[in-house]
């Protein structure tokens, strides 16, 4: 309950600084560090992406500020009355539609779409310095996990390793989460839901004593929170599996150092000794890919350009000569591509091959 | 058997058909093509009558029409007017012969131009009913009133008088005419109802009375006691002359010198202009005009068309006037901004004509559908054949992007917008005698274009600033209404009371007021 205090005190303290200036007659403002890349820095110490201090001003009596203004005291008023003051949580959806009613008098909403209200909830976290979890918010559950780990869950203990096909859906808050007992040597986080499928069916988690776990396309905070946990307090290796493009890179840079626009949340996501199993440009003729090749268009090269380009990338001399070799072979190519050799090359060939000879980019 | 040789046999089919004749066959030439349109061509034909009887001994026209509807496809048509009457020797020719008229030979500015008009609908009346034309008229208090009934004798292209007596009529002086035709009444934008209301637009000087089949009425009163400039007649101007015409008039001149014909019968044609045209066509001054031989002819017309010659005088146009066209407008027209032009004379085909334009937007008009097109000839309306007319070819030709609208491709612009252009000339080239499109001209079509900038510009003004205030004013209002909202939350966040930082915040917006509508206004 200590945790709720504080947060609720924040959101309380950010009201109190509103009125403040109201009652001295000021126009009130609210000030948000600035989340984009002109903000974000990679620190070389810590390597992770930290947020800069540049920051912005949101004035209530401005006419293109006046909207997003009451959207923010709004929604601070409803994550305090209404979830952190009675111990609720609630979606970022649900959040949308407790605040999307109209001002009376006009035909204008509140929020008019959730892409809004998300992005309130992400300034909010900026200005408090708390994480969504931490203002009660969850997302969508978007991810499995499978394995030899035990862990309680709301006070339910879940064996991963008799889960099924399914396995263990990840919840979008992770943090309250206990890990009861872990046997695997490592986690493997893959970014296809199709690639965990077939290894779970194949039972590799069992024969390689580790942990699989995937999220459908993008990795969610519960994700990487998770595997955060897992590497920080079970010290287990994380091995990252994405397509081999420039977009997995991406991914992976994500899971490692942090996102942009989730700068400010990195310290409780980043995992910063984490590394990329594969697919690799390597891969692609060590295990004879060349065929299975997607020619590369030029939205692909110009996110090349740009993400090689990278403060986090730029000296990386390992990914630089994989962006160089994605721009020779003209190409990318996917995890099912392993396919070609066999449905279970993957899981009998490859991954042991990479992971026995610890053929892993950083 | 004795062979008939083919042309002779021919030569016995071949006979000379009289005008009225081939009006009767070809109908749809003058207008009269289907029963909804001969309605109107009716009431048209009356009205310009009236109208430009009315001009031409300066009275302010007020004008009655009436349509009767009998069954379902027969109509009765009463136009009556306060005009000058007509004598009475001169009834049965106006009305019961072809092509008779004053007008067919000026070059005057006037509503109809070949005389076809009238006659054309008593014909009309007798093809599909059968039945006579009524005319009352009369000329003055002191003369007593005419009244009769005619028929067109159609092979001899004369009148035929059924009735003709002397009547009470409690009227000083003017003309009433009752047409019984075939016809349909439809509303909407090529119906009657449309042609009085836009050639009350046009016509700010007259008043309407008009009573529907519907039994409707409708009353538009005349918005200025100021009549419009008389139009003067003109001689020809060389550059709009034909080889043909020259030499009719070469023929029919009293001038006993070429030199004499050329001033008198032509316009801008002075001393030293007949002189260089006569050298340059290797004539001399003083040669006899009836006695050119065809080349000779020739050349002088070549020399007339390469002279250069000053542009016919434009006193002969009689514009509606910027002024009054806007007073028409605003009289029938409900909108909130109205612009309107009139050009300077231009000359085509040696043709002088005067383009006026004028928009109403705004107001009660349709804001999603495409801009409504008026279009008018000598304060005549036009209402059919809207594609083939060069008004419409400059109008979609017209960037009305730039002006604030909405327009794809080469199509009228849409928006709550009414765009009028009304041509005033000698002589409108219209594309066919039924006179509802104008033809394409080259400088007929780039003056109406300049005109339309012209209001156009005005228009772009008044929606910049138009929107730009309006949207000003609510985007600051909307202060108003944020600030219980945001009161609210602020409550909800703190312990505040509402109602303090409520008031609180209006004591703010009042400080901030005057920056909001700076930076507002700076932005757009």
């Amino acid at each position: 309950m200590v945790q709720k205090n504080k947060s609720s005190e924040k959101l309380k303290e950010l009201g109190e600084k509103v009125i403040k200036e109201i009652d001295k007659g000021k126009n009130p403002s609210i000030t948000i560090p600035i989340r984009a890349l002109s903000n974000v820095l990679f620190n070389e110490r810590t390597r992770t992406l930290e947020l800069g201090n540049k920051t912005s001003s949101r004035y209530f009596f401005n006419v293109a500020h006046a909207k997003k203004f009451l959207q923010t005291i709004e929604i601070a008023s409803i994550l305090k009355k209404e979830l952190l003051d009675t111990g609720k949580h609630e979606h970022l959806r649900g959040v949308f539609y407790i605040a999307k009613r109209t001002v009376p008098g006009t035909n204008i909403n509140i929020v008019d779409e959730q892409v809004e209200s998300d992005k309130i909830i992400e300034d909010l976290e900026v200005i408090t310095g708390l994480s969504r979890e931490e203002l009660h918010v969850s997302a969508n559950k978007m991810g499995s996990l499978v394995g030899s780990i035990t862990m309680i869950d709301s006070g339910d203990t879940i064996d991963c390793s008799k889960l099924g096909r399914g396995g263990y859906s990840i919840p979008s808050i992770t943090d309250e989460l206990e890990f009861k007992k872990v046997n695997a040597k490592y986690v493997l986080y893959m970014e296809k839901a199709a690639i965990f499928e077939r290894l779970n069916e194949d039972k590799f988690w069992q024969k390689n004593n580790c942990i699989l776990v995937t999220s459908q396309g993008q990795t969610t905070r519960g994700i990487r929170r998770l595997l955060q946990r897992l590497s920080e307090e079970e010290k287990l290796p994380i091995y990252v599996l994405c397509d081999g493009d420039i977009y997995g890179a991406y991914i992976y840079s994500v899971v490692k150092y942090g996102s942009i626009a989730l700068a400010h949340a990195s310290e409780r996501l980043t995992i910063p000794n984490c590394k990329y199993i594969g697919i690799t440009m390597d891969d692609v003729i060590n295990y004879d890919l060349k065929k299975q090749l997607i020619k590369l268009d030029e939205k692909d090269l110009a996110r090349i350009k740009q993400v090689s380009q990278y403060d986090w990338f730029k000296n990386n001399k390992n990914w630089q000569r994989q962006f160089k070799m994605m721009k020779d072979l003209k190409g990318k190519v996917e995890i099912q591509s392993l396919a070609t050799r066999g449905i279970s090359f993957i899981s009998e060939v490859y991954l042991p091959e990479k992971i026995k000879n610890k053929d892993l980019l950083e | 058997m004795k062979e008939v040789p083919v042309a002779e046999r021919l030569a016995k089919e071949q006979k000379s058909i009289s005008i009225s004749e081939f009006f009767l066959k070809n109908r749809h030439l003058l207008g009269f093509d289907n029963p909804t349109r001969a309605l109107m061509m009716v009431v048209k034909e009356g009205v310009d009558n009236s109208l430009d009887a009315c001009t031409e001994i300066k009275i302010l026209p007020e004008i009655k029409v009436e349509i009767h509807q009998i069954n379902e496809n027969r109509f009765v048509i009463m136009v009556e007017d306060n005009g000058p009457g007509i004598v009475k020797q001169q009834i049965p020719n106006i009305f019961g012969k072809l092509l008779y008229g004053s007008k067919f030979h000026k070059l005057k500015q006037a509503r109809g131009q070949q005389g076809i008009g009238i006659s054309a609908a008593v014909l009309y009346s007798q093809l599909t009913t059968g039945k006579s034309t009524k005319i009352y008229s009369r000329i003055s208090s002191k003369k007593p009133a005419h009244y009769f009934e005619l028929q067109i004798d159609t092979k001899k292209n004369e009148p035929n008088i059924l009735k003709d007596i002397e009547i009470e009529w409690n009227k000083e002086h003017g003309t009433k005419i009752e047409i019984e035709i075939e016809g349909r009444y439809l509303k909407g934008k090529q119906s009657v109802d449309e042609y009085i209301k836009e050639t009350a637009i046009v016509n700010p000087h007259a008043t309407f009375i008009y009573i529907t089949p519907e039994k409707e009425r409708y009353e538009y009163i005349r918005a200025t006691e100021q009549l419009p400039h008389e139009a003067k007649e003109i001689k020809p101007h060389p550059y709009g002359i034909e080889l043909g015409q020259l030499m009719k008039m070469l023929q029919d001149t009293r001038a006993n010198t070429l030199q004499g014909f050329l001033q008198s019968e032509f316009s801008r044609i002075g001393d030293l202009t007949a002189k260089e045209i006569c050298n340059k066509a290797k004539l001399k001054p003083d040669d006899k005009p009836k006695k050119l031989d065809h080349k000779q002819i020739e050349l002088l017309f070549n020399s007339l068309q390469e002279v250069k010659i000053m542009a016919p005088p434009s006193d002969c146009l009689s514009p509606i006037t910027s002024e009054l066209l806007e007073k028409g407008l605003r009289k029938e027209i409900n909108a909130d901004f109205y612009v309107t032009t009139t050009r300077s004379p231009s000359v085509y085909r040696g043709m002088p004509f005067i383009i006026e334009t004028a928009i109403a937007f705004g107001g009660e008009l349709e804001k999603e559908s495409q801009a409504r097109l008026m279009r008018f000839a000598n304060r005549v309306p036009l209402l059919y054949q809207q594609g083939a007319c060069a008004i419409t070819e400059a109008v979609s030709e017209t960037s009305w992007k730039s002006y604030g609208l909405n327009q794809s491709g080469s199509n009228l612009p849409t928006g709550p917008i009414i765009i009028f252009v009304h041509m005033a000339s000698v002589w409108v080239p219209f594309t066919n005698e039924a006179k509802e499109a104008i033809a394409h001209y080259d400088e007929i079509i780039k003056d109406i274009k300049l005109a339309l900038q012209e209001c156009g510009r005005k228009l772009n003004i008044y929606i910049n600033k138009n929107i730009r205030s309006k949207e000003q004013r609510e985007k600051i209002n909307l202060f108003e209404k944020y600030i219980p909202e945001l009161a609210l939350s602020l409550s909800n966040l703190t312990n505040a009371k509402k109602n303090d930082v409520e008031d609180n915040l209006k004591k703010v917006l009042k400080k901030e007021l005057p920056t909001l509508e700076a930076e507002n206004g700076a932005k757009e």
